[in-house]
């Protein structure tokens, strides 16, 4: 079934948009990333104008975040201290990171640091968490017990806080630090940022891997809602025919995601969700190191 | 703009020739309502040549053309640095129209000449321009990636012998309006030739425009950027409760 998008101006089938959308959400459910990493770049491939499909893309986040959180909610793996803490840091951020953004599409080539960002960031956190990963499943394997308690310089900041959900005595600097930086990337790059958040918290901050995927759905929908709002104001590329198809698709799919998440164990949730960074990685590293097929391409008017 | 120049110089310059031969013609829809379901869609163009004389000597052709709104567009160029393709160069291509289809009754070279194409700006080429500037000999590489990506989109085609002719008097052709259209005013002109000369040509207009839902929404995203904003949050944030409500009853039951 063929479906107008009224602001993207292409038609494109509606079963497609609705499947694209349910199996983001699966992942989203899954590794409590808002999927806006894979979802851009498949609007992208299926035609859509990447402005539009940048700015409906994070409406859809919201939608998925929330059917996720709220499962995760059930549950109690949702650390709301920890994830509020991280918020403020994170609105800060992509304020600052949409007026970056600008700046930079101003003086032109916002396309490739958009695409240079995703490689870099996606390739080096990919890549760690493999490793990392593979290490655990390892260990956990020779091991009934793995403990792992490390005492990095996250530990020796002032203005401790209890952050009883994650088990974390620690100071409330390192997450409003790393609130804040994903925060400007998210922007920069258009996504909410979990695949950035999530390990992030894992590695830097030290918190477990039950409560890290909640926590992070759990401010990506705040930081997404903001990222929504500014592209609709400025932009006008929020299409809601195409984030009505996307949506419905991705809350059924975060739903079903976040069940499966409880079923597999935490160390194979992470192989799978570096093996899926590393994939994006080098399929967007392609596009740049590859020769393309048209060397030119057409802007919105001059 | 630059077209209603040329139009003004011809009617200076040239005075209008007794015509011998003239087009009375129609088309199938004169606007084109694009809702939720748009898949493209089809004019049928006909007519017939209208004459008080004999037929006259010469080969007789017919051209339609149907062409969307103009404007400006960005070329960028991708170019090697450092081992990766980025964008590098870029040109103003200052009037190149959304959409743009010929239908001919024969090969387009013989059913007009070049002066004819030049004068009258026919050809796909011809449509696609850039403002001359002394500091670059490469923007013809540009304009023709203009032509060239919107040919693999659909919206510039030249179909040569489609335009059916009977009995050198009545003509018909299909053009197919593809789902991808930007809205706006389309022009269908027709050209009569003999021999490559244009003889008569015709005008009329097409309106392209979103009804019902998608003439709403669109409204809504332009004119009140914040409600429409809020609108979609709202619907998100419903769905994702829906959702997760919907789900934990059915797991309970």
């Amino acid at each position: 079934m063929q479906i107008y998008l009224p602001i993207a101006e292409v038609s494109v089938n509606a079963f497609l948009l609705f499947g694209l959308g349910g199996i983001v959400g699966i992942l989203s459910g899954m590794f409590g990333v808002g999927g806006g990493f894979l979802m851009t770049p498949l609007l992208f491939m299926i035609g859509i104008p990447p402005a539009v499909a940048v700015a409906t893309g994070t409406n859809q986040i919201v939608a998925s975040s929330i059917s996720g959180v709220l499962a995760h909610l059930k549950r109690k793996t949702v650390d709301l201290k920890m994830g509020l803490v991280l918020l403020s840091g994170g609105l800060v951020g992509a304020g600052l990171g949409v007026q970056l953004f600008a700046y930079l599409r101003s003086i032109g080539q916002v396309d490739l640091l958009v695409t240079l960002s995703y490689v870099v960031f996606l390739g080096i956190i990919g890549f760690l968490m493999l490793v990392e990963s593979v290490r655990a499943l390892l260990r956990s394997r020779r091991m009934a017990a793995p403990k792992r308690r490390k005492h990095n310089w996250v530990h020796a900041l002032p203005f401790k806080t209890k952050f009883r959900t994650s088990g974390l005595y620690i100071s409330a600097i390192p997450p409003i630090l790393v609130g804040f930086s994903v925060g400007v990337l998210a922007a920069i790059m258009g996504v909410g940022g979990g695949f950035i958040m999530v390990p992030a918290m894992i590695y830097i901050l030290g918190m477990p891997t039950k409560v890290v995927v909640g926590t992070s759905l759990f401010q990506i929908i705040f930081v997404a809602a903001f990222t929504t709002l500014m592209h609709a104001w400025e932009n006008h590329t929020v299409d809601l025919g195409l984030a009505v198809l996307l949506i419905v698709g991705g809350v059924i799919g975060a739903q079903v995601g976040a069940r499966i998440g409880l079923r597999i164990k935490a160390e194979q949730t992470r192989i799978l969700l570096a093996l899926l960074v590393v994939g994006v990685c080098l399929n967007l590293a392609m596009d740049l190191l590859l020769e393309p097929d048209e060397l030119y391409s057409i802007g919105r008017e001059g | 703009m630059r077209r209603l120049l040329s139009c003004l110089f011809l009617l200076l310059a040239v005075p209008v020739a007794a015509q011998d031969e003239g087009i009375v013609a129609g088309l199938s829809q004169n606007r084109v309502a694009i809702d939720a379901t748009f898949v493209g869609s089809e004019i049928l163009v006909f007519g017939a040549v209208k004459r008080e004389t004999p037929i006259p000597e010469g080969e007789l052709g017919v051209i339609v053309v149907i062409e969307g709104p103009s404007g400006p567009v960005t070329v960028r160029r991708k170019e090697r640095i450092a081992g990766i393709w980025v964008n590098s160069d870029s040109v103003v291509v200052n009037d190149a129209p959304a959409f743009y289809a010929i239908a001919t009754s024969g090969p387009f070279d013989d059913v007009l000449n070049e002066e004819a194409n030049k004068a009258r700006l026919v050809s796909i080429d011809e449509s696609v321009w850039i403002m001359d500037r002394a500091d670059r000999d490469d923007e013809k590489a540009f304009a023709d990636a203009v032509i060239r990506i919107r040919e693999e989109e659909g919206l510039y085609s030249l179909a040569e012998e489609t335009v059916l002719l009977a009995e050198e008097t009545l003509f018909s052709t299909a053009v197919t309006l593809p789902s991808n259209l930007v809205e706006g005013l389309y022009s269908a002109r027709i050209y009569l030739t003999r021999e490559g000369n244009v003889v008569s040509d015709h005008i009329s207009y097409v309106s392209v425009h979103k009804v019902g839902l998608e003439r709403w929404i669109y409204n809504l995203a332009h004119d009140l950027p914040l409600v429409y904003g809020l609108l979609s949050l709202a619907i998100a944030i419903a769905a994702g409760y829906l959702a997760s409500t919907a789900f934990r009853l059915f797991s309970r039951g």
